[in-house]
């Protein structure tokens, strides 16, 4: 009928139905080329997961709604493509805040759609009602309350741009069910009017010809490769500058893979346990320039000794970071790829012999290193899946010592082949990201490597690993304690350790096969290539338990706080200072 | 003898910040986020509808280190929802506010009151046989002076608007 009581024949009817707005929001979804939502569905939300029934776009039913979010992340970021994320109202909205937080540290594009009470409802503490847009302001780019359907195309529309241009970042969108639910004849929409929301592109020309004086002048140079690198694909750029200069290269723990860590440039990774030459080079140069990096408290330690005396140039898309922690020489508002584009052919050629016969000095001095007896050991595993996989395989880490030992061992070489939570530092990140990576690179292996700790914090996914039928790999290393927290209660609390045993650890093997998934054991050294061939080309997900030594220590460390000059190449005597940095 | 420390005050500015804003609902709170996170306290605060309706005006003063106020007002113009945040500190702007001051002073009192109300050009706008209100505009400088004098009248109730200001000439405000 229509609204003067009409009979209409059925086929017009048909033609005139209007979609629900649940229908609208996956059309729009359909239309900004979404393949995969991952979520957990609930009473809220139920309209937006019936009209994924009839769309082409596949649903990944995960366990948890922090695995739903990692998972969005994880492909975001192996894909560079925005990660979807779709769940119900008050605790399943709540359940993302620990996904959303680890994508705006890390300038991910992720969008997060929640279902939430109707409208009527609201500010009424009506069943699962949350104020979610309320809790999750700190956490989000940005984010929107749909409060009339006609707004649904905009809103989808504006959520996937700020999302995924300029800096990255996470957008909510909070759905009422009766939005979801009732009609929405709003056109689908295309433009963007954002007067507040400006993204930039290529650099100013004079701060482009003022890095280019500075770098010539410079007689060591050091080239400082971070997150933004990867998210621009600067990475080709960078590799030419940095040859036409002759300057090395070092990244942050998110900045590997922007640069192939094998190219002789490269002194890999910086920072707090970043190789000893990196931090030789960065306390040693005479120029830095970070592309795409935001000078992190776990990379300059102590401010007042960081880079004393040095040229400090910072390119970044986001003006709100210059300033923030050192004042650059000049700084570069800008797309690190463009920037660096543009900066290139006002490079010349450059002889830095001696400096680069230094930082190969101290690489000799200070090879990374680990002890081949007493059993096994975390890193000869990591330095095997390195061999293995040769840069291969998309890498995905947790939080720990495992993550530092796989930054340190295993050596990426292409963009978008390591994905770790670095700003939030996040346990449970790794094994979800890989399943996301995994569903955006069906061609590609994907190993996460995470800690016994961590991987307890959202193993259930392997239920999701295991219906998807994903070649994801999983390794643990298993030291039956929270290492990274025993570490710093050996080091710095007099090893009183306190809450760091993982006493009562199930046996991962078994529980992998519980889910249906093929599991392995390494126990010695010598059958940690056979093991990880194995699993690598089992079709399907693949659990391997590294059963490590319980008390190894990852170095080098510079102590949160401290600088380069002290920093520790190895186990250190005598007790050390509680650290003073930032955590 | 213990060594004497000096210790150099921190420069602590009042500082007006005006921002461009959609008026849509949730950018009060995301502005005032901004502060809050670094503990920082917000002096005063307006909010107005701009000359579009799609637009409001907010107008902040709050004190702080000016490196944190840089940081700060980055971190604002980079909220999608502000247009644009700009710090008038030392800027030539016109700025005024308006303050309703209501005094429980027994008639006999009030010959004195009257005459510090009318040096600063004061109204009186309520007229009671208990209290009575004022209503005074003027700088903020200003209207602390009216108020200080006021004080020994028991001030029975304050209400200021906050700040106003607007960029003099072509520059924006
Ligand atoms: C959600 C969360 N809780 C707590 C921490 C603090 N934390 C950092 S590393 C760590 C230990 C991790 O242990 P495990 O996963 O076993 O890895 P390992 O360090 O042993 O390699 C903890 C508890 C964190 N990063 N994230």
């Amino acid at each position: 009928m229509d609204s003067r009581g009409n009979i209409l024949d059925t086929q017009e009817e048909s033609d005139q139905k209007l979609p629900t707005g649940g229908e609208k929001i996956i059309q729009c979804l359909e239309r900004e080329g979404v393949e995969y939502v991952f979520g957990l569905s609930g009473g809220a939300i139920m309209p937006l997961f019936d009209a994924l029934v009839d769309s082409k776009i596949q649903l990944v039913l995960t366990r948890h709604e922090q695995g739903a979010t990692h998972m969005a992340d994880g492909y975001a970021r192996a894909t560079g493509r925005p990660g979807v994320v779709l769940v119900t109202s008050g605790p399943g909205a709540t359940n993302t805040v620990t996904g959303l937080l680890t994508a705006l540290m890390d300038s991910a594009p992720v969008v997060v759609l929640t279902g939430q009470t109707i409208t009527s409802m609201l500010g009424k503490d009506a069943f699962q009602e949350a104020d979610v847009t309320g809790i999750t302001y700190p956490v989000v780019k940005h984010s929107y309350l749909i409060k009339n359907a006609a707004d649904i195309p905009r809103i989808i529309r504006e959520a996937f741009h700020v999302a995924t241009s300029g800096r990255p970042g996470p957008v909510l969108v909070d759905i009422p069910k009766d939005i979801g639910q009732g009609p929405c004849d709003a056109p689908f929409c295309d433009e963007i009017d954002l007067p507040g929301y400006e993204v930039a592109t290529r650099g100013a020309p004079e701060a482009i010809a003022e890095t280019a004086r500075l770098l010539r002048a410079a007689k060591r140079p050091l080239l400082y490769v971070g997150q933004g690198a990867v998210i621009s694909g600067a990475g080709k750029a960078i590799t030419t500058l940095a040859e036409k200069l002759r300057a090395p290269v070092v990244t942050t723990l998110l900045g590997k893979g922007a640069v192939d860590e094998t190219h002789p440039l490269h002194l890999g990774m910086m920072g707090m346990h970043g190789t000893a030459y990196a931090n030789k080079a960065v306390a040693g140069c005479d120029l830095i320039m970070s592309i795409g990096g935001r000078w992190d408290d776990r990379i300059t330690g102590r401010l007042s000794d960081f880079c004393t005396g040095a040229v400090k140039i910072h390119v970044d898309i986001d003006p709100a970071e210059f300033n923030k922690i050192i004042r650059p020489d000049v700084s570069i508002l800008g797309d690190a790829r463009l920037v660096v584009e543009d900066l290139l052919p006002q490079i010349e050629m450059a002889d830095t012999a001696d400096w680069l016969e230094q930082c190969d000095k101290w690489r000799r001095l200070y090879p990374l290193k680990y002890s081949k007896q007493g059993g096994l050991r975390a890193q000869h595993v990591l330095d095997r899946l390195d061999a293995l996989t040769q840069g291969e395989a998309i890498i995905t880490t947790d939080v720990g010592q495992h993550q530092m030992w796989a930054a340190q061992f295993c050596r990426s070489r292409s963009n978008r082949h390591w994905i770790s939570s670095g700003g939030a530092g996040t346990m449970g990140f790794g094994f979800p990201a890989a399943i996301g990576a995994q569903f955006g690179n069906p061609d590609k292996k994907v190993w996460a490597v995470v800690g016994d700790g961590g991987f307890q914090m959202t193993l259930s996914e392997l239920a999701t690993a295991f219906i998807h039928k994903l070649p994801v790999n999983v390794l643990i290393i298993n030291n039956n304690f929270l290492g990274m927290i025993r570490q710093w209660q050996e080091m710095f609390y007099e090893n009183r350790l306190s809450g760091s045993d993982l006493e009562g650890n199930p046996d991962f093997v078994k529980l992998a096969q519980a889910y249906g998934v093929k599991a392995l054991r390494i126990r010695r050294p010598a059958d940690a290539d056979r093991i990880l061939r194995e699993a690598h080309e089992h079709d399907g997900p693949c659990v391997v338990v590294a059963e490590v030594v319980k008390e190894d220590n990852v170095f080098p460390m510079i102590p949160a706080g401290a600088s380069v000059s002290e920093m520790l190449i190895e186990k250190p005597k005598h007790a050390l200072a509680k650290p003073s940095g930032s955590t | 003898m213990s060594a004497a420390i000096e210790l150099k005050p921190v420069p602590q500015q009042i500082h007006t910040i005006s921002l461009f804003v959609n008026n849509v609902p949730g950018v009060l709170v995301r502005v005032a986020l901004v502060f809050s996170r670094r503990g920082f306290n917000i002096e005063s605060l307006v909010v107005s509808p701009g000359a579009e309706g799609r637009f409001s005006r907010m107008t902040v003063t709050c004190s702080g280190e000016p490196e944190v106020l840089e940081q700060i007002i980055k971190q604002l113009a980079k909220l999608v929802d502000v247009v644009h945040a700009v710090d008038h500190t030392g800027d030539s702007a016109y700025e005024t506010e308006i303050a309703l001051i209501k005094i429980e002073a027994p008639l006999a009192e009030r010959t004195e009151i009257l005459q510090v109300a009318e040096h600063f050009k004061s109204r009186v706008v309520d007229y009671g046989s208990e209290s009575m209100i004022l209503q005074a505009y003027g700088s903020s400088e200003k209207l602390d002076a009216l108020i200080s004098l006021l004080r020994p009248y028991s001030i029975a109730e304050l209400v200021r608007s906050g700040k106003l200001l607007m960029a003099r000439g072509k520059s924006a405000t």
